[in-house]
């Protein structure tokens, strides 16, 4: 029997980062992670021969760069080259393109609307307003609002400063924006139906909501508070594909001499005397540690990595309540060849960046309908993206990968999923697609089609869910994952969590796992080796 | 899925084109020698066409010619064009005469200023207005409620600044005759060679100066009427760009929304908006008028004491105080920064706009600025006195003498 | 010209008789001005048909808040039924659902879902009495706070807190802001129950079960159940009217009906008068509004005299109305399978699942009408059968989902919407269209014109977050009080919005009250 200082259970990109941050800090590490590689949902695999897929999540901007400096991941072999502009493809045959050039990307919004080429700007500057307001606090741990102690008082007196930095009627227009829908919120800005539904677009990805539900206006933010070099909101690949984050950071842990184990699935967590004393693996062996630390769901956590005698009992009904519903499919393509677009200009940059086929409001909205009703959506919207434009790695030359993230699939459809569904779900989304490329379809090599059903076979998270637990109200901040749970502490002692499933949420974004990082760090009275956050001041 | 009908009034946009030409661009890039463009709100605009000193002393000492297309225009028309534009900006529109020219800014609900530009009484009920930024979307947002038609028309009319002590010769040599009876801010029209043309006696340069208005199928013609002084031999007349009107309108203490001060709808942090007062605008401000946006905030702050002030300063020495830090004394705390500043030719010294904090309403009593020059790829550190200017550091009796001297 | 008042209250709605009764009884000289021929707004009586009379569009009291009762000495028990009024969900089968205050009883719900609604409803009920403090309050501003803004939501903190206890507190804290779907799905098992709770979550908004926020609207309907005063008054809404119209006209308010506004005159920023359709102008020191605040301010005051960005935001409150009222005057009891004519004398509603209520709400999204809609039906008659000719009923119903933008326009598609309606009535109540004698239609569209309400919305505006509390009607006039100095508002656009609650009334007197503007 081995012991060591934390043991990590899954090696996500949160993992990863919760176990590099505790190795800086000098403590001895084991990473465990039941698939044969690491990454989790971050990931590069080569499912078709001589193709690296990123297949589960697919874009970078999210990411710390806070964590990206203090864990060294340049040196480590990370690289994330900044995307390139994105179009909506409209019915009519005509496109909205957003280009890089501030000039240009304005000119085509005019060509849509020239009133909208101005709102973009007021739209711009408030979105920017809220974005700083947000920003500051990813890394950092949220206060309980129930609870007297100094320190959440004191985290509690800070956020309302940052609040207070806010003008009166900004403050009433920062609560507006929390709480509204996309579509009502952007139509305070824009009139034109393309325009509206391509800036919509971020605001429904991985949630169970649609573009009219209240709420989803955040869910903007949390695709556009990212950024690339200093420019918030823009995306970026790594190269070499996804896994390449996590490479990177399970390279910078092992060189503080962190352990990783791959192939090693956990059964339990160990607990004595209400005290998570170790781990339990599928093969019967028993690692102890003074930490252990759940990178699972909350959902996985506790209702099967934990034995409910462990636990509280209201936990276990808030851990059954705990909503992570998948909303995601995901297609990913090896083509032969690069595909055409004819509706856009020759030359034009607008394929290397997020591509888009859906133009307006409604069909936004009727693709959100058919997920409610356990259907997937017919008439998808897809986040596509062409990475081997730019990356020499993913594919060979002259042939191209192509991810197509897909908006709405849901967990379960009528009668269970069967893998012939599974392919008819592909098929309205190679549809899509098709239609806007003519070539396309003769160009697919290989196509891996994966609905929440997979998502959760293969990678482990719970009901497919991309952010480990749906993003709304009652399950952020203080909330994240439960009221009284919210600062990476678990029930039992020396039990934590660090996955998405946490503050702030997910994303490939690696705060949660340091955040929880922090913590253990200062319940063990170490040092902390967690960044703070760069001031946009 | 709908037949691919691509409506044909909207093609694509050239996605080569970074910045858009003006319909002077031919003439613009035969005349540019050093080629050095820079964006006026996305147009291709000269910087420099030669060097910087020959267009500053074109405009001074005798004539220099701008491309205006850029500035953003809007046509605002209807039956409620007035009270509609009355409601818009702090000054009394309704005391704009026909072919009169006004300054003008306008605030958002918090009094916070939002542009500032020119209205031109173009007829009864019928009005143009330049601005500085686009303004397309705050001058819709402000139409609820009005019977008011708002058209930009920024591409739609070409226009040349024609600036400095001869223009107004030089133009009637060109055969724009009667000229020299408009008064400063008024609008005069003419048909010359079957070119329609609008003339106003307005600029951004401080001196005599005239703006000459014209539909932009005309526009090389245009040009190449008012070159043609030049090159009959009779006047110098020079194609100045971006540098040499900055110089001058700095000399001339006018501001410059965006470089000066954070525009309302494009400031993030909430104390970086200014209102007119907090930039010695005040007198732009008429609380007597009927309501417009921001009046009732103004009438608030009006109460109180001034917190801080945009202010023109002579700054002592010859060192640049480009980007520096303001203090009350040498050494002392800060209270402000440099905006905008430039090296005269003229008054051969530093003059700048700065904003600076005011205690109970009153400026410092000493300012200092604390300026970081290089020579020869060192750096030095130095202090300057600044004292505050009452008025425009340069104005001349010629701008405003009707009808204008000679030179 | 006529001599010059103290307050002249545009709009005679229940909360403007409210709000001019506080004013007159602290001794200020009031007058109501009333567009139609009586006062009551939303909550009267008409008549339709010849010989029947209905409430006109409010045809249920929800909550009547008690304070305001005691404090004006209103009486409404005389028009309440002895029995206390219960909610029975139809369903198909005729195993119908009960829901009362505290139980819920049929035979399909479980002991475990009967133990949970008692135990919900207990719950949600801390959290709506919770709010109390910001219910009856003006809604503090969040910066720049007075010292009633601060003690406001030092109370609202307390209560949260120390009420409602860290573990309420915080699940309040998660529930909140969310959607009733998730919550009831916590809750119960049976798909029926979860039916006719999400159905109160709802009515009378533009909302499905799953539009987040319903957790919120779920609240604002407990906190009038808080209140005790549920019922379907005898006689009509109008009755209440006609209690508040006496209680008015005895603290001196004086009441000029048939006489619409035209204008709220402003001069020098502050407002000094209304001007008449009639030309006529009248004088006061300060002028309150029961109006929408679109109404209030765009048509009766004016962009020219308010900044352009307030009028945009006071433009875009989502105000459409969602609902349609209908009323049917019958020769024959319709026979509900199930149900006994005593029970018929109980709210009736139609939302047998959260999934139909969704389905219903899906087609309004895309300016369509449910093809399935969900109804809450009530018949008058049984319990005050003095409203019908003898032996004849009435039947008044809200049908959710009319949007008042309907693709194509509403004058089409009347017939089939109405259809729609009597067909699902039929469903349940097979002899119920040959029952018919006439029937009357009310779209949003008509609810606008007829009630004087733009957008014909009952709570004259969403009670989503973004337009609720410090942001009703929108933020720069949350506080009752308009940006024009002397203009006040005191509708259901107000905090805390519509109902018959009298509750936006009551805070609007108080803060004028406390003003200073009335000297």
């Amino acid at each position: 029997m081995t012991n060591y200082d934390a043991i990590i259970v899954g090696a996500g990109h949160n993992g990863l980062t919760n176990a590099a941050f505790l190795a800086k800090a000098g403590l001895d590490v084991l990473v465990l992670e039941k698939n044969s590689y690491v990454g989790g949902a971050t990931a590069s695999l080569e499912l078709h021969s001589d193709w690296k897929y990123s297949n589960c999540s697919y874009v970078c901007s999210l990411f710390r760069p806070e964590i990206y400096q203090a864990l060294d991941l340049g040196r480590h072999g990370l690289e994330v080259v900044p995307l390139q502009g994105s179009v909506t493809f409209k019915q009519n045959g005509d496109y909205l393109g957003s280009y890089h050039q501030p000039s240009v990307r304005r000119r085509e919004i005019a060509r849509h609307s020239k009133r909208d080429a101005d709102a973009a700007i007021r739209f711009d500057a408030d979105l920017m307003k809220w974005c700083r307001l947000i920003r500051g606090f990813l890394l950092r741990t949220p206060p309980d609002p129930a609870s007297f102690k100094v320190r959440d008082a004191m985290e509690f007196a800070y956020l309302l400063k940052r609040f207070y930095s806010l003008s009166e009627s900004q403050i009433y227009e920062f609560i507006r924006f929390f709480t509204m829908s996309i579509a009502e919120y952007l139509e305070q800005y824009f009139e034109s139906d393309v325009i509206l539904a391509h800036f919509s677009g971020g605001s429904i990805i991985g949630t169970g909501l649609g573009v009219y539900s209240p709420g989803t206006a955040y869910v903007l933010l949390h695709h556009a508070m990212g950024d690339v070099d200093g420019n918030v909101g823009s995306w970026g690949f790594a190269r070499g594909g996804m896994g390449s984050v996590s490479a990177a950071i399970a390279s910078s842990f092992q060189a503080h001499g962190g352990v990783i184990r791959t192939d090693a699935e956990v059964k339990k967590i160990v607990v004595k005397g209400r005290r998570a004393v170790g781990v339990m693996l599928a093969n019967g062996e028993q690692i102890n540690a003074k930490a252990v630390v759940s990178n699972l769901d909350a959902k996985r956590t506790f209702l099967s990595l934990m034995d409910s005698a462990d636990l509280p009992a209201d936990l276990v009904t808030r851990a059954k309540n705990f909503k992570i519903r998948g909303s995601s499919g995901k297609v990913n393509i090896a083509l032969d060849g690069m595909p055409d677009f004819p509706a856009i200009p020759k030359g034009s940059p607008l394929t290397l960046g997020h591509m888009h086929f859906t133009d307006t409001l409604e069909r936004l909205e009727r693709a959100y309908d058919d997920w409610k009703d356990d259907r997937w959506s017919h008439d998808p919207y897809v986040d596509m993206v062409i990475p081997t434009q730019y990356d020499p790695t993913m594919a060979p030359p002259g042939k191209h990968m192509m991810s197509v993230f897909v908006q709405y699939c849901p967990v379960e459809v009528e009668g269970g999923w069967t893998n012939g569904k599974r392919d008819a779900f592909g098929a309205a989304v190679i549809n899509q697609i098709g239609d806007y490329s003519p070539n396309f379809k003769d160009l697919i090599l290989h196509a891996e089609i994966r609905t929440p059903r997979e998502l959760e076979a293969e990678v482990g998270l719970t009901e497919g869910n991309i952010f480990q637990g749906e993003l709304t109200l009652d399950q952020l901040m203080f909330n994240r994952p439960f009221p009284g749970y919210a600062q990476y502490r678990g029930p039992v002692k020396n039990m934590y969590m660090c996955s998405s499933s946490n503050h702030p949420g997910g994303g490939v974004m690696g705060a949660p796992g340091a955040n929880s990082a922090r913590e253990i760090l200062l319940d063990l009275g170490r040092a902390d080796t967690t960044p703070e956050d760069f001031s946009d001041d | 899925m709908s037949a691919f009908d691509v409506n044909e009034n909207v093609s694509p946009i050239n996605f080569k084109e970074v910045l858009q030409p003006s319909p002077f661009q031919s003439r613009i890039d035969e005349y540019g020698i050093v080629q050095e463009w820079m964006s006026w709100n996305g147009y291709k605009t000269a910087r420099v066409f030669d060097t910087l000193a020959s267009e500053y002393f074109a405009i001074r000492s005798t004539c220099g010619v701008m491309d205006l297309t850029p500035m953003e225009k809007y046509r605002i028309s209807g039956p409620d064009a007035l009270t509609y534009l009355n409601r818009l900006v702090t000054r009394d529109i309704t005391l704009l005469k026909p072919n009169r020219v006004t300054y003008v800014i306008w605030c958002n609900d918090e009094g916070k200023v939002l542009d500032d530009g020119t209205v031109f009484h173009l007829q009864n009920g019928d009005y143009r207005l330049c601005s500085q930024h686009h303004q397309l979307d705050w001058l819709l947002l402000s139409s609820l409620g009005f019977d008011v038609t708002i058209e930009k028309e920024t591409h739609d009319v070409a226009a040349l600044a024609v600036q400095g002590p001869t223009s107004c010769a030089a133009l009637m040599e060109a055969g724009l005759v009667d000229i020299d009876r408009l008064k400063p801010f008024d609008i005069g029209y003419m048909t010359l060679n079957g070119m329609e043309l609008m003339i106003s006696r307005t600029g951004f340069t401080g001196d005599l100066g005239y703006e000459v208005w014209t539909h932009p199928d005309r526009a090389l013609d245009l040009w190449d009427l008012i070159f043609s002084v030049k090159e009959q031999g009779l006047f110098d007349i020079r194609p100045t760009g971006l540098g040499a009107l900055d110089m001058v309108r700095i000399e001339a203490g006018f501001i410059m929304p965006g470089d000066d001060f954070n525009t309302a709808e494009t400031a993030v942090r909430a104390d970086r908006v200014r209102s007119p007062y907090e930039l010695g605008l005040g007198w732009l401000v008429d609380l007597e008028k009927p309501y417009f946006t921001g009046k009732q905030a103004l009438i608030a702050e009006n109460t109180e004491p001034a917190k801080q002030r945009l202010v023109r300063l002579v700054v002592e020495g010859n060192k640049p105080p480009m980007d520096a830090f303001l203090y009350d004394q040498k050494g002392g705390s800060r209270i402000g920064t440099i905006k905008s500043c430039v090296w005269s030719p003229i008054l051969k010294t530093n003059v700048a706009l700065a904003d600076i904090e005011f205690q109970k309403g009153s400026a410092p009593i000493e300012i200092w600025a604390e300026i970081y020059y290089q020579k020869e790829l060192e750096w030095r550190a130095t202090w300057a006195r600044c004292n505050i200017s009452k008025k425009p550091f340069w104005a001349h009796p010629r701008s405003s003498i009707t009808p204008p001297q000679k030179f | 010209m006529t001599k010059p008042v103290s307050v002249v209250l545009v709009g005679g709605g229940h909360n403007g008789l409210i709000c001019a009764t506080y004013l007159a009884k602290s001794g200020y000289d009031v007058q109501i001005l009333e567009a139609r021929e009586s006062v009551g707004g939303g909550a009267s009586s008409i008549k339709f048909g010849g010989d029947y009379t209905v409430s006109g569009l409010a045809h249920i009291l929800y909550g009547l808040n008690t304070k305001v009762c005691k404090d004006l000495g209103l009486d409404i028990s005389a028009l309440k039924s002895s029995e206390p009024l219960n909610t029975i969900s139809l369903q198909l089968d005729g195993n119908h659902i009960t829901l009362g205050l505290e139980a819920v009883l049929g035979e399909m719900i479980s002991s475990k879902d009967q133990q949970a609604y008692r135990t919900f409803k207990r719950e949600f009920r801390g959290y709506a009495e919770a709010l109390e403090p910001l219910m009856m309050n003006t809604p503090p501003r969040l910066k720049d706070m007075d010292r009633k803004d601060k003690f406001t939501l030092a109370k609202l903190g307390w209560s949260l807190r120390f009420g409602l206890g860290a573990k309420s507190m915080r699940e309040f804290l998660r529930v909140g802001g969310i959607n009733i779907y998730d919550v009831l799905n916590e809750v119960f098992d049976n798909s029926a129950l979860k039916g006719a709770v999400s159905f109160d979550a709802v009515l009378g908004q533009h909302m499905g079960p799953r539009t987040p926020n319903t957790v919120l609207t779920y609240l604002q309907r407990l906190w009038g159940e808080c209140q005790d005063t549920q019922m379907i008054p005898k006689g009509g809404m109008g009755k209440i009217s006609e209690i508040l119209e006496k209680a008015a006209i005895d603290a001196g308010v004086k009441i000029r009906t048939g006489v619409k506004v035209k204008k709220i005159c402003v001069a020098h920023g502050h407002s000094d008068g209304v001007v008449l359709e009639s030309g006529e102008h009248v004088e006061a020191s300060i002028v309150v509004s029961n109006a929408d605040a679109k109404t209030t301010l765009l048509d009766l005051v004016g962009a020219p005299q308010l900044d352009a960005m307030f009028c945009n935001r006071v433009n875009s409150i989502r105000q459409n109305g969602d609902v349609a009222k209908l009323h049917f005057a019958l020769n024959d009891l319709p026979n509900f399978k199930g149900l006994s004519p005593q029970e018929l004398q109980h709210r009736l509603i139609v939302a047998p699942d959260m999934r139909y209520v969704e389905h219903a709400f899906n087609h309004s999204k895309y300016g369509e009408f449910s093809q399935h809609p969900v109804l809450e039906i009530i018949i008058p008659t049984i319990g005050d059968s003095a409203s019908a000719p003898e032996g004849h009923h009435i039947m008044s119903v809200s049908a959710s989902f009319a949007p008042y933008d309907l693709k194509g326009g509403w004058s089409d598609s009347r017939r089939a919407f109405l259809n729609r309606v009597i067909e699902t009535i039929d469903q349940y109540a097979p002899n119920f269209s040959s029952s018919i004698v006439t029937s009357d239609l009310l779209t949003p569209l008509d609810i606008e014109e007829q009630y004087n309400i733009a957008g014909g919305h009952w709570h004259h505006g969403e009670l989503s977050i973004d337009q609720s509390f410090m942001m009703r009607p929108v933020h720069g006039s949350a506080q009752y009080q308009t940006p024009i100095k002397g203009l006040y508002l005191c509708g259901a656009a107000t905090h805390p919005g519509g109902g018959i609650t009298g509750m936006p009334g009551h805070n609007a007197a108080q803060r004028i009250l406390s003003s200073g503007d009335l000297g």
